[in-house]
């Protein structure tokens, strides 16, 4: 090791030189081995604090949280966006020609998913409008590729259904919130739960007719 | 002696030679039998990397603005998980560092360190001092409190003082005339970037070192040790320890004393309506805040506060003696212990509220600063210089 001979007092070799080192490398690794677990420690408080400042009540309190929408002032082929917890959310009024659209054989050969069958909406929402009343399309706008928002925008080529268009990577999905085939898009944007007040007055967060429905359990959003 | 390098470090030394430095920089670098004070320098680092971190983890959480600065300081305390702990790491720190730096740069004057051939070493080691000085005045700023508003509005005023320069100055610091948020947003920048910058110069004051290597504090002694041991693995590990038992006294601080690191008044957010009653600085600045107040005039007493700091820039050609130990130069020695005494004196005094006892013994003090080192100093420098076998030892 580093000593140097003369500040240790003569002693001969087989008798000191082969356990000195074995106890001072029991003590190196010992002493790496404390400081080590001390360093550990002490990145502790540093990681924990990354978690940031939100409670567990706060977290809960967001995921119950409920919003009624007035759509009496929606006249057939208009749209509205709300935004719901941290989401956007685009209330569409179908006019019949839209309605009768989304049940074409044309588009439905066209879409990856057109019966809803991956987990994607509340039961009630499972059917070929994706929504409780066929008159209104609820949907969370948040594109399930990479988390852009889509926009209004018809099928070309297509009877109009409503329809949507991601503008980042150019999914395009019909008025029922279905991707097409060969999108980027793996899913159809998600349906929140909801269910109907009134004829013209709906309450998101929360399905009747499928209670147990989760928004942070589905496929993607 | 070491023993070969493991395959890794074989391959990897091809690639970055990095085992010649760390042998002719930490595990061979020679060390002359240098006694416990010499530790300091690597508390002084472990404090400083601590700072940084805590530093780095508090900027995530702070907003630089006067309208949200307080609150962003209470979110962290009561809020962000062990955001408290993180904070009273580097308020703690900054008491534990400067107490740490003062008995550095006192053992640089007691055994002479600051002499040829380690006069850069030793301008470096205060130009550190005054950059921490600056950092430290910048972070008292930023939680926004009376204590924050107040120090800082007395610093600037301090600095409007200088003839022709200080308004301007005063301007480009704060943007503008007012303490408002361009100038915290500056305070907050300033703070962050020093924090960066003093490591910087920290690695060119241990290059200045590792040039002339430290200084011996047996070299003046009737038996000087001339020989020297490599720094791994004796004095690394007595550094080792010297940083655990530093650590030690850090946490009892931060876990066991919290009251002592903030004042109570900087619990209340600033009121640029009101002073507080009981304005004081932080104990390491006290010193230099007793010397503005022990002189009557505005100009004077920041003159002398700077010319305090600036003589000791001056102390490698001030005392050019050969001897370096003040242990062995009775005049020095005496001259040495009053200076610290003067020193203390001003800082207990800088923590007080001033009455004439504290303001006569401030400028006592004043006095006894001066004429150590612009006296004793260089007069004992030239009798010794003259009869360099003296009868002093």
């Amino acid at each position: 090791m580093d000593d140097t001979p003369q500040s240790h007092p003569p002693s001969s070799s087989q008798e000191c030189h082969a356990p000195t080192t074995t106890r001072r490398h029991v003590l190196e690794i010992s002493t790496a081995a404390l400081g080590g677990a001390g360093a550990c420690a002490l990145a502790v408080p540093f990681l924990n604090s990354l978690r940031g400042t939100q409670t567990a009540i706060q977290q809960a309190e967001e995921e119950s949280a409920l919003l009624d929408v007035d759509v009496s002032d929606l006249t057939p082929g208009a749209q509205k966006n709300v935004i719901w917890r941290h989401w956007p959310v685009s209330i569409q009024r179908r006019t019949p020609q839209m309605q009768e659209a989304l049940k074409s054989a044309e588009l439905l050969r066209q879409l990856r998913d057109p019966y809803s069958k991956a987990r994607q909406q509340p039961l009630d929402a499972a059917n070929l409008y994706r929504s409780l009343n066929p008159e209104y399309g609820v949907f969370i706008t948040v594109c399930t590729h990479l988390g852009c928002i889509p926009t209004m925008h018809d099928i070309p080529g297509l009877p109009s259904s409503g329809g949507f268009f991601c503008p980042c990577h150019g999914s395009q999905f019909d008025g029922a919130g279905r991707v097409l085939q060969n999108m980027p898009a793996p899913y159809n944007l998600p349906v929140p739960p909801l269910f109907f007040l009134t004829s013209t007055k709906l309450r998101l967060g929360m399905s009747k007719a499928d209670p147990h429905f989760d928004i942070n359990t589905i496929q993607q959003i | 002696m070491t023993p070969p390098p493991s395959p890794f470090s074989h391959w990897l030394n091809k690639r970055l030679p990095f085992l010649r430095p760390l042998h002719q920089h930490f595990s061979r670098f020679p060390m002359p039998p240098v006694n416990g004070w010499w530790t300091l320098g690597a508390c002084l680092i472990a404090i400083v990397l601590l700072m940084g971190a805590s530093g780095l983890f508090l900027a995530l959480n702070y907003t630089p603005d006067i309208q949200q600065a307080f609150s962003s300081i209470e979110t962290i305390e009561r809020r962000v998980p062990s955001g408290w702990l993180i904070r009273s790491l580097h308020m703690g720190g900054a008491t534990v560092f400067f107490a740490a730096l003062y008995l550095h740069i006192g053992r640089g004057l007691w055994y002479g360190s600051y002499k040829a051939p380690r006069e850069l070493v030793w301008l470096s080691g205060l130009l550190l001092m005054v950059l921490f000085m600056t950092t430290a005045f910048a972070g008292y700023v930023l939680p926004w409190g009376q204590m924050s508003y107040w120090g800082a509005t007395v610093i600037t005023h301090a600095i409007e003082a200088i003839p022709a320069l200080g308004k301007p100055l005063v301007t480009f610091l704060l943007g503008g005339n007012d303490l408002g948020t361009v100038a915290l947003h500056r305070l907050f920048v300033l703070h962050f970037t020093l924090g960066f910058i003093v490591l910087a110069i920290i690695g060119l004051h241990v290059l200045c070192l590792h040039g002339v290597g430290s200084s011996n504090p047996t070299a003046d002694s009737p038996t000087p040790i001339t020989t020297t041991r490599p720094f791994h693995s004796d004095y690394s590990i007595k550094d080792g320890l010297a940083v655990c038992g530093v650590l030690i006294i850090y946490a009892i601080l931060i876990f066991f004393l919290p009251d002592w690191l903030e004042k109570t008044s900087n619990l209340i957010p600033a009121d640029p309506l009101k002073t507080p009653s009981d304005i004081t600085p932080e104990w390491y600045l006290a010193p230099f805040y007793a010397m503005l107040r022990a002189v009557p005039s505005r100009l004077g007493g920041l003159i002398i506060a700077a010319t305090s700091i600036i003589i000791l820039f001056a102390l490698p050609w001030l005392d050019q003696s050969p001897r370096h130990n003040a242990t062995y130069r009775p005049t020095i020695r005496v001259g040495m212990t009053l200076a610290f005494m003067a020193f203390l004196t001003l800082g207990i005094a800088g923590l007080h509220t001033p009455s004439t006892i504290w303001l006569w013994l401030s400028r006592l003090s004043l006095i006894v600063w001066f004429s150590v080192f612009l006296l004793i100093l260089p007069l004992t420098a030239r009798h010794e210089r003259l009869s360099p076998k003296g009868d002093h030892s």
